[in-house]
């Protein structure tokens, strides 16, 4: 059992925990995940790292309540236990060490994308985070990317903070900035990575996404997680999750991420009746 | 002789659910023998001077010895035996191939009527489960050498069995929630309850090893990790790297590698949704792909889960099927229909990404192929259409190449399966570190991981403590 240190609701519906996972936090890279189940019986679900404490022993994941089992997760309390963390799962992001990087990060994937930014800077990257929400009340963590990103972009849906509009208008935001990177890092839900990738195609530099397929094991055994990258047959959970995101084939993947969803759905509604104590 | 008057050879059948019940339902499906039964069998046994029957047991089960025991009505005895050269007996009786291991070596099977050692074995195991007092076997005393067994299938937890009887602390690590690998994910509830992989783990934890799930060797430690921590290490990761077709339309929705589909039901327990909260499909027209016996596991995996209409599609006929007989014949029972000498070659999908209809082409058998099976031909032309809804491809596995990965001086051969320097003791190219079972061989069957680990605990052992245990074989036979 791994005992969850904290729990903590961070912007509607999105949850922050850390967990002791001594061995997991030796480990832990940028762009790694662990596969995590919040009681016996609930599914084994990937969440991406984001952060960590070798010192204290434990591993922070965020993630956002959508379905029966991340909605079990954010029950959970500080003090609780839960039956599975394993990992660090993945390969590490590559870390480039010069350069101008843009790191344009969206929902859970704010969080995953703090750890990799920070690499980023440490290895002597010049840092850019955009943030992206539907609005204001959507985002945290800004001020610790501030602590190291050169500078930090805020774009809202409705214009209540920073640029209104969404990622589609990046390109003209960082020229307007007079930013032209040599890397480009999206992290979030599969329609922030897929509209990035498109958006940002056009400046021909490499668009590192972070995938978030369903997976079981999270170790190459189900291949459930299986995706479609420069017309080759790729497992998220060992090939990944990095992919570069102008060879995804995005239709692919926002098919079989939502191949459950009416069975979720289902779940969520039987518990609001017969909820568990 | 008298003998030859008394020859007895009716063969008892086990009794089974009817296929028409059984189909739809998750429990298992032979029901096992009666004492009654069990004696009758047992006492069918020749006692021949040279049995031949060992010959065909990867473990060297003293096969005559615990059939004779069941016969003089002495079941303990009879366990007992078992339990000397197998920990696992509940298992082997119920999954081994028999047919072609120690039954197919049966001085009756010339008759027709072999001994049905499986059947007797699952007997005895069963048997003392149900009594309630589980013996535990002699222990030596402390070693003081610490064993890592990494993967807790059928290799593993023979090693582990065996290395922790000769006194040396064992952990074994698993991946998952839950230990047993295949035995776990993999082999469906219906012809392998789970209860029983549960009561052969707890043996094992009574033993003294100690399991640890959740815990990925490659990633939370790598293997040079631990062998900082441990004497020797034993690799039984198995072949868990799921094949594909390589046709269009292969990662459509309604499209599973048959690991995904059995995990999701055996080891998740998905059967159970919507009590259970592992979200499945219920599909009414199911397409598996392979003959095997892991495609026979998902299409009356399919069945049971309410589909209307199952195929197994293959592209040799009836008599090349690698699959055991005995499953055929379940699957047919229960409804499944095969489409021999068939070829998938095109996944079509709908405009959502969910698959709707497969295309096939008609082969015919060429002349023998490596494998010695006749080489199915394409015939040109005969492409052809099924509507389906779901199609699971379940045309066999390689090893898992995480840990080879992350240890460039671990020998790999070019299948992905890990070099051994001796098939007799399982002993890689890296120093201190063994590895046996299907990582070895290939996917390839329950006894013969478990041969595999037998060999490898004993060539363990020796390096540990200089001592060469006596046996009758250390051999790992390639049979079955």
């Amino acid at each position: 059992m791994f005992k969850v240190a904290k729990l903590q609701r961070m912007v509607p519906n999105i949850h922050l925990m850390e967990v002791e996972a001594p061995e997991v936090a030796e480990q832990v890279q940028p762009g790694q995940f662990v596969i995590v189940r919040g009681a016996e019986g609930a599914e084994r679900i990937p969440l991406s790292v984001a952060d960590w404490d070798r010192k204290a022993g434990t591993v922070t994941v965020v993630f956002m309540e959508v379905g029966a089992s991340t909605g079990r997760l954010a029950r959970l309390k500080a003090g609780d236990s839960i039956p599975t963390l394993a990992g660090p799962l993945g390969k590490p992001t590559a870390i480039a060490g010069e350069g101008q990087v843009v790191c344009v990060a969206g929902c859970y994937g704010i969080a995953s994308m703090m750890p990799v930014a920070r690499a980023l800077h440490e290895a002597g990257a010049e840092v850019t985070v955009v943030l992206e929400a539907r609005s204001r009340f959507l985002l945290y963590w800004e001020e610790r990317m501030r602590a190291f990103a050169k500078r930090v972009i805020i774009i809202t849906r409705d214009g209540s903070s920073g640029h209104r509009g969404h990622v589609s208008g990046l390109p003209e935001i960082l020229s307007q900035a007079g930013i032209k990177p040599n890397q480009v890092m999206v992290n979030g839900c599969t329609f922030l990575m897929s509209r990035t990738s498109g958006a940002l195609a056009g400046l021909g530099v490499p668009i590192t996404v972070s995938l978030n397929p369903i997976m079981i094991d999270g170790t190459g055994m189900c291949g459930v997680c299986r995706v479609t990258v420069s017309g080759q047959m790729k497992f998220a959970c060992v090939d990944g999750p990095d992919f570069d995101g102008r060879e995804v084939d995005w239709k692919e993947l926002l098919a079989r991420r939502k191949q459950y969803m009416d069975e979720e759905a289902y779940l969520c509604h039987r518990a609001s009746c017969a909820r568990e104590a | 002789m008298a003998e030859k008057k008394k020859l007895d050879l009716t063969r008892r059948a086990m009794p089974k659910q009817p296929p028409h019940i059984r189909r739809r339902n998750f429990s298992e499906v032979a029901l096992g023998y009666t004492s009654e039964l069990a004696l009758a069998e047992a006492k069918r046994c020749i006692l021949c001077k040279k049995p031949t029957c060992i010959d065909g047991c990867p473990v060297d089960i003293d096969i005559p010895a615990f059939v004779r025991r069941i016969a003089d009505g002495d079941f303990v005895g009879a366990i007992r035996k078992l339990k000397e050269t197998n920990c696992l007996p509940a298992m082997c009786g119920r999954v081994c191939p028999q047919e072609s291991q120690c039954e197919a070596q049966c001085h009756l099977h010339k008759k027709e009527a072999p001994i049905a050692v499986g059947r007797l074995e699952r007997f005895a195991a069963d048997w003392e489960a149900a009594q309630g007092h589980v013996e535990m076997p002699e222990m030596r005393a402390p070693t003081g050498k610490r064993v890592a067994v990494v993967g807790s299938g059928p290799a593993g937890i023979t090693v582990a069995g065996d290395l922790i009887k000769l006194g040396h602390q064992v952990t074994m690590y698993e991946a998952l929630h839950e230990p047993g690998g295949v035995l776990t994910y993999g082999i469906p509830e219906f012809r392998l309850p789970k209860r029983i992989v549960r009561r052969e783990m707890d043996y094992i934890r009574k033993l003294g090893v100690d399991v640890v799930c959740n815990y990925v060797v490659g990633r939370t430690k790598t293997l040079d990790q631990l062998l900082e921590k441990y004497d020797v290490v034993f690799l039984g990761t198995g072949a868990g790297l799921p094949w594909f077709l390589e046709i269009p339309g292969e990662n459509l929705c309604g499209v599973y590698s048959a690991n995904e589909y059995l995990t999701r039901m055996n080891l998740m327990r998905g059967f159970a949704y919507p009590r259970s909260s592992i979200p499945i499909k219920r599909h009414g027209r199911v397409a598996v792909f392979g003959g095997g016996n892991v495609a026979m596991d998902s299409a009356r995996t399919a069945m049971r889960l309410g589909a209307e209409e199952v195929y197994i599609i293959y592209r040799r006929s009836r008599l090349e099927l690698p699959a055991r007989l005995e499953e055929v014949e379940n699957a047919e029972e229960e409804g499944v229909v095969f489409k021999f000498l068939t070829l998938p070659v095109r996944l079509i999908g709908d405009d959502e990404g969910w698959l709707k209809e497969i295309e096939c082409l008609r082969m015919e058998l060429g002349e023998p192929d490596a494998s010695g099976r006749r080489k199915p031909v394409k015939i040109p032309n005969s492409e052809f259409k099924m509507p389906m809804d779901a199609a699971v491809v379940a045309i066999g596995n390689s090893p898992n190449p995480l840990i080879p990965k992350c240890t460039p001086d671990l020998k790999v051969n070019k299948n992905g399966t890990i070099a051994v320097t001796d098939v007799k003791t399982g002993k890689t190219s890296k120093d201190r570190v063994w590895a046996g079972g299907d990582v070895v061989t290939g996917a390839a069957t329950v006894i013969l991981a478990m041969g595999a680990g037998r060999a490898a605990a004993r060539s363990m052992h020796e390096y540990l403590t200089g001592e060469r245990l006596a046996g009758t074989t250390s051999e790992v036979t390639t049979q079955g």
